[in-house]
């Protein structure tokens, strides 16, 4: 499953639409809504991720599932249970709810069993979250998350925008993924527009997706080594990533690639030697990652610390429907780019990194099996980059359509839907983050673990706040 | 209580309160050049006291007389600490009121207190914290006991001027039963001081946490106090480690000023090699998982007891 979002019935009819992936091909289902009091079927029985993304449906558009959990998840105390910001306008300002968020949280009772509450603020500088921990002594019995702390109407302010300017939206919804957001995007707006975007502006929208894959990998192998008391990783990866930030700053002109996608093509044609000093770059830097891969695999206190650590077992994470670096980590063969190629994966296609023991051991094995394989792909796709264009006029038709924008990024599938209307205006725009799926699987891989084992583990999977709650 | 005396015991006391943030800013400044990275000033900690000074403290609501005495309290034992452990002279009147049994009693006290301060507040942090701080401790401490222990068999006495001098004058006499209990005081050193592997005194994730979770509630004066305190801790145990290893060099009566003159370079040497060591450790390690700590001290108390073994089957 790869999304599920509803269009409110405000003018005209609303639908709710699910987006599946079936083998290579995304299927598309939609039923209609006419009146915001209907409630239809849930799919939590066939596919449990969509439980939040019903509830979070509800939050927005006021169309509700039929489903045994209804109480919110994306809204807090920012508006009321009866008003719905997608659907109409809120009617007062964020005062008028409840002071106080009484978020019902699964209690465990039994002897012993204490909570521990921890989050949205942190010790450190990171996103806010909830969690929920019931333990006895260290060990974990269950944990629930409570997110949602960063929304911020990211849906509502697209019904406002230009679809033509919606990209430079996109691009800011999760600054780490900020490549896949506005691909998905454009790939969106071209799709309605029927536009073939130029050669050699797919392939630099290639190489731009493999060097925002590389810069978080390199990021998290040093936070991962960092959050098992191992420093050094830390500094080393963070230096390694530095080069490459500087590198593409030269090439691109951003060190994280903000609105170098734009409808139509690309915003940046780099010249032959800059794009020389990339590769370079990237060769040098897949050498020392070997090197730095040989430490930390021989590390005897950070083997003990990933190996049999927040496991999801392969059945599981089918069940949950795991996506992206973390199911391929638990033996989900799924890599859109291999699966269903798009330009420029067509010419050259990865190879999937896949691990069968779903531990943190196994996350981290992927992403360096990812960098060495992004390194590899972006190198091959610099030295053939095709010649010609790298834009091309983009107008949209004259009539309501919807089309779906899917990109693998280094997170996993990011999706846009894109509704306009026959105005040529943005109808409803529901943008999924990759994170859907796997927030509800940490919440399984912690379960007999022990509570500081929690943020190595959470680590692992690095899942977007602001990308899920929007 | 001679002139002498008397000054060893003032300069002591005063010096190691004072050095003592010195001494961790070089085990951090030596952290960050073995991780590649540009290194903070040795006098950042004092940066960092100095500003914690400079703020109001803000105190939790129901937080009940025991959580702002505790700060000084655990200061105060620091202190007495330094008193009684022959840092730089053996001579120190102060020692004849404890003994090194009496030194583990106090390093307990401190702890005690700041286990219940931290569980004060009623926070999930501070009781986990003290929690994994009492699990810490009563493995720790049997363990520094033992090694205590052989020290006091081989030299016949508990008190540790005594036990200093008793070694130093052995010149390089080297016992094979100290070489065990060596290695397992470093062990307790980096499980009581907090530093990697046993618990990551940088980290800014409140799971994992150990001393910081007990701190988490304190702000200001009280806060400065806590890591002058922990500043401190580290800094006794580390004499403590010079006093039955390496006690060569100690100023005592015998030796005169001049003697307590010399003594104070060579604490100095002692402290830049023992930093640097300490941070290559802390470097070269990754935090343990907490349920690998009672194994980690077990080894420490295994080792101590093999030192005693050794002593006491080969007299050596």
């Amino acid at each position: 499953m790869l999304s599920l979002w509803v269009t409110p019935p405000d003018v005209g009819s609303g639908a709710v639409h699910a987006a599946l992936l079936v083998d290579s091909a995304v299927l598309l289902l939609e039923q209609e809504i006419r009146d915001g009091s209907e409630r239809y079927q849930g799919l939590q029985e066939l596919f449990p991720a969509a439980a939040r993304m019903q509830r979070a449906a509800a939050d927005l558009c006021g169309v509700r599932a039929d489903a045994p959990d209804q109480r919110p998840w994306l809204r807090h105390t920012a508006w009321t249970s009866d008003e719905a910001p997608l659907a109409r306008a809120p009617t007062s300002g964020p005062e008028s709810g409840s002071a106080v968020d009484d978020y019902s949280f699964v209690r465990v009772a039994g002897d012993g069993v204490h909570e521990i509450p921890v989050g949205p603020v942190h010790a450190g500088i990171i996103e806010p979250g909830h969690f929920r921990f019931s333990v006895v002594g260290e060990k974990v019995l269950r944990l629930e998350e409570r997110l949602g702390y960063v929304h911020k109407g990211v849906e509502r302010r697209f019904t406002e925008l230009d679809p033509l300017e919606g990209h430079r939206l996109a691009a800011r919804i999760c600054g780490d993924s900020t490549v896949a957001y506005s691909w998905a995007y454009c790939q969106a707006l071209e799709a309605l527009a029927g536009l073939q975007v130029p050669v050699r502006a797919t392939w630099l929208r290639g190489i731009c997706l493999e060097v925002e894959r590389l810069q978080n990998h390199l990021g998290d192998l040093g936070a991962l080594g960092n959050d098992a008391g191992f420093a050094f990783g830390l500094a080393q990866f963070s230096r390694l990533k530095e080069e490459l930030l500087r590198v593409t700053e030269s090439v691109f002109g951003q060190r994280y690639l903000m609105d170098v996608v734009v409808p139509g093509g690309v915003a940046i044609d780099p010249s032959a030697d800059v794009i020389a000093r990339l590769s370079s770059v990237l060769r040098d830097i897949a050498a020392r990652v070997r090197l730095l891969r040989d430490i930390y695999d021989d590390h005897s206190g950070i083997r003990d610390r990933f190996a049999g650590a927040g496991v999801v077992t392969p059945e599981l994470a089918r069940q949950l429907g795991l996506t992206g670096l973390a199911g391929r980590a638990s033996l989900q063969l799924r890599d859109l780019r291999a699966d269903a190629p798009w330009s420029p994966y067509h010419a050259l296609t990865p190879t999937p990194c896949i691990r069968r023991e779903g531990d943190v051991a196994a996350r981290v094995a992927v992403r360096f099996d990812e960098v060495a394989e992004s390194s590899r792909l972006t190198r091959a796709f610099l030295s053939d980059l095709p010649d010609g264009p790298v834009t091309a006029p983009l107008a949209l038709p004259r009539e309501p359509r919807l089309a779906i924008g899917l990109i693998e990024g280094w997170r996993g599938p990011v999706l846009v839907a894109l509704e306009i209307t026959a105005a040529g205006r943005i109808r409803r725009c529901h943008v999924h983050d990759p994170s859907w799926q796997n927030w509800p699987a940490l919440e399984h891989a912690i379960i007999s673990n022990i509570v500081p084992d929690f943020p190595l583990i959470n680590k692992s999977f690095n899942l977007s706040y602001s990308g899920h709650d929007l | 209580m001679t002139p002498l005396s008397a000054a060893t015991q003032l300069l002591e006391v005063v010096s190691a309160t004072l050095a003592a943030p010195i001494f961790l800013g070089w085990v951090n400044q030596c952290r960050a050049w073995l991780q590649n990275r540009t290194a903070p000033s040795v006098l950042q900690p004092y940066y960092g006291l100095r500003k914690l000074l400079h703020k109001d403290a803000v105190l939790a609501e129901n937080a009940s007389p025991l959580f702002r005495a505790a700060p000084y309290v655990v200061f105060g034992t620091m202190v007495v600490a330094a008193a009684i452990i022959p840092s730089m002279g053996t001579g120190l009147p102060m020692s004849a009121a404890a003994d090194g049994i009496a030194l583990v009693g106090l390093l307990a006290t401190a702890r005690v207190f700041l286990s219940l301060a931290a569980m004060d507040v009623g926070t999930a942090f501070g009781s986990l914290g003290a929690r994994r701080e009492m699990m810490v401790g009563f493995l720790a401490e049997p363990a520094l006991l033992m090694i205590l222990f052989v020290a006091a068999l081989i030299s016949g006495t508990t008190s540790l001027p005594l036990i200093a001098e008793g070694l130093s004058s052995h010149a390089l006499g080297l016992y094979p039963s100290l070489a065990f209990t060596a290695v397992a005081f470093v062990l307790v050193l980096l499980a009581e001081n907090a530093r990697i592997p046993i618990d990551n005194p940088s980290t800014h994730l409140e799971l994992t946490m150990i001393h910081e979770a007990m701190l988490l509630e304190y702000s200001a004066r009280h806060l400065a106090l806590m890591e002058w305190a922990a500043a401190l801790k580290l800094f006794n145990y580390a004499c403590i480690g010079f006093a039955l290893f390496v006690p060569w060099g100690a100023g005592n009566e015998a030796a005169g000023p001049l003697g307590l003159l010399l003594a104070v370079p060579l604490l100095a040497l002692k402290l830049i090699v023992a930093g640097a060591v300490l941070a290559l450790i802390e470097t070269l390690s990754a935090k343990l998982r907490v349920f690998r700590a009672p194994e980690f001290l077990a080894t420490a108390f295994l080792l101590a007891v093999l030192g005693l073994l050794v002593h006491l089957l080969l007299g050596a």
